[in-house]
């Protein structure tokens, strides 16, 4: 190599690195514009990943988190002995996975029918009431599901009794609290989860469907052969996303639908959590337990995410 | 399309059609009848609901519960203070989440796509309950308002949806030009961005004010003082521990008490939902929009 390209090589690094300083430079106002965001991450995100480490140190207020002593994986080791392990493994999954797999395909199917609705006031009607409930608290959703479903006085034990059953103690039944989850789950959430769907739906070349008309398909041809290839990718990212969230049960619904009668299948590892960190303050062994369930969940997402890359070209990353 | 090529409906597209509107119709009363039993039940004579006899109207129309929730003072305090933490909370939300989400939406932005990924990768990992806890603590935010606030200033997800839009509907040759005329990065955000993205703006004070309005894990395990806690952690005392102090004293028997009790709850329902539900219908295409640009990233 001339000395005369070294030189010209130089010349436009040193030029590029002008450039990014300009850029940087120039744009300090967009700087000031991030950093409140950026703070908040570091912050609220990224510190309490760090302070993770509680997790591996055996945790005295006296010394707070970064003078306690280091143990290891001690916390990790005496969650796993635990008589509770497996049960609260069991009971996560159960939920999470039967949502997953319950509630996943509903929200699709509401679109496609929606979308082939003839006619628009009926379906505009349908929409709006389908996506309220998304919009009613935690709690009051629970609320509702103790006086619909409650032994003596809901409306449910009701029909069942005017359709000749026995009253069934819903709240109280180990056996009832993974549908009644899962149940309320679908009523509450599949209106709304209809409407990415319908955007993709509504996104399809509707010359696909008048060529299909003219060739004579059918509505049902046209919704297998069409609409579906047609909202696959969409379909592919959803799954992705929701696998992610597979051992992360929502802490809000299952605590407040817990009775000391049905812990043996609604204590998940969220509310153990809780209980075990926040009210008896086992604070280390707490932030393992929650710690094995983020890094599940972690290892879930990648590799659905790589399984589903290989198979349909559709990831999320 | 022409008269003569369109093609009569064949009989199997009308038995779609027709099996399409009844597994809608079902859809529609499963979701509706829950809500429309609620609105019922709370202006019902208790007595009846027990019984099963409120099914399409109303029984012996009584505002008996409401009235009782308007001389509870726990409910007040909760819904002054829900109202005025979403209002603060929201405001908080909105001034850290636009303007940041601006700078990440443009392209000359050196660094831009670390950040992205930074702010990705707290969707999919996050240090959990116990670090946030503690976190808090040593800021010496436990029992403060801002315990709420702060440890929720930002969505990963909605500053997503935020940076998206203003990567669709601001096109570069505007910035380029306000540039050549020399207008700085703030101003063109204050006077060209901000009036272009109403629809954002009102996408995120929706989507931000609900999830305060609904939310009461927060409080749960960050507030102490009763007087301070927001509707839902009231709403959670009368549902489900039955603190509704003197408003079922006066009921003779237990089970008195208890049917009045499930009044109460119904018109607590309805009250703290109410205005969620009365204005989600007029506000519904920005609920709807902010979902469908979600939908385009995946």
């Amino acid at each position: 190599m001339s000395s005369a390209t070294m030189a010209t090589i130089k010349q436009n690094r040193r030029a590029a690195l002008c450039k990014k300083a300009r850029r940087v430079l120039g744009n300090w106002q967009l700087y000031l514009f991030l950093l409140p965001t950026v703070l908040y991450f570091l912050v609220f995100r990224y510190y309490p990943m760090y302070g993770l480490q509680i997790a591996f140190r055996n945790y005295k207020a006296s010394k707070g988190i970064w003078g306690s002593p280091w143990v290891g994986l001690k916390n990790f080791e005496r969650f796993f002995a635990t008589a509770d392990f497996w049960q609260l493994l069991e009971n996560t999954l159960a939920i999470s996975v039967g949502n997953l797999l319950l509630s996943f395909p509903v929200p699709i199917i509401l679109a496609l029918l929606l979308n082939q609705m003839p006619s628009k006031r009926f379906k505009k009607i349908v929409q709006t009431v389908i996506y309220a409930p998304h919009f009613i608290s935690t709690v009051v959703m629970v609320g509702i599901i103790f006086l619909f479903f409650s032994p003596s006085s809901g409306i449910v034990n009701h029909l069942i009794v005017a359709l000749g059953g026995q009253p069934i103690h819903f709240t109280a039944e180990a056996s009832m609290f993974r549908p009644l989850y899962i149940g309320s789950e679908i009523w509450q959430s599949a209106g709304w989860g209809s409407i990415l769907y319908l955007a993709a739906l509504a996104s399809i070349n509707p010359e696909l469907h008048e060529a299909a008309v003219v060739d004579g398909a059918s509505k049902l041809q046209r919704v297998w052969h069409i609409d579906i290839p047609g909202i696959l990718p969409t379909v592919v990212v959803m799954f992705i996303l929701n696998s992610g969230k597979v051992m992360a049960v929502g802490f809000e619904k299952a605590y407040l639908m817990q009775t000391s009668l049905n812990i043996s299948t609604s204590e998940i590892i969220a509310t153990y959590v809780y209980k075990r960190g926040l009210l008896k303050s086992q604070f280390s062994f707490s932030a393992a337990v929650g710690m094995f369930e983020s890094v599940v969940n972690l290892v879930l997402i990648l590799s659905v995410n790589f399984i589903s890359r290989k198979l349909s070209d559709s990831s999320l990353f | 399309m022409k008269k003569e090529n369109r093609i009569a409906l064949s009989r199997a597209d009308r038995t779609f059609d027709i099996v399409n509107y009844i597994i809608l119709t079902i859809v529609l009363l499963l979701v509706a009848y829950p809500l429309y039993f609620i609105v019922i039940a709370s202006v019902s004579d208790p007595v009846a609901v027990y019984a099963g006899k409120v099914r399409l109207w109303p029984v012996q129309f009584t505002l008996e519960g409401y009235r009782r929730i308007l001389e509870y003072d726990a409910f007040f305090t909760g819904y002054r203070n829900t109202i005025l933490y979403t209002i603060i909370g929201t405001a908080v939300n909105v001034l850290v989440t636009i303007p940041g989400a601006y700078a990440l939406s443009r392209k000359d932005l050196a660094g831009r796509n670390t950040l992205m990924m930074m702010v990705t990768f707290t969707m999919i990992f996050n240090g959990g309950l116990i670090p946030t806890y503690l976190l808090v603590l040593q800021l010496n935010l436990y029992d403060s308002m801002w315990a709420l606030i702060l440890p929720a200033a930002v969505s990963a997800w909605n500053l997503i949806v935020a940076r998206t839009f203003f990567q669709q509907t601001i096109p570069d040759e505007l910035l380029e030009a306000a540039l050549l005329d020399g207008c700085s990065n703030a101003q063109f955000f204050v006077r060209i961005v901000l009036p272009l993205s109403k629809s954002i703006l009102a996408v995120m004070v929706l989507f931000y004010a609900v999830n305060h309005w609904n939310s009461y894990f927060n409080a749960l395990i960050y507030l102490k003082s009763p007087e301070k806690y927001p509707l839902q952690l009231v709403l959670r005392n009368i549902l489900f521990e039955n603190s509704m102090g003197d408003m079922v004293e006066d009921a003779s028997t237990l089970a008195a008490q208890q049917r009045m009790g499930d009044l109460i709850k119904y018109g607590v329902i309805m009250a703290s939902s109410l205005p969620l539900l009365i204005l989600y219908p007029f506000l519904q295409r920005y609920f709807i929009q902010g979902v469908m640009i979600g939908a385009v990233k995946g």
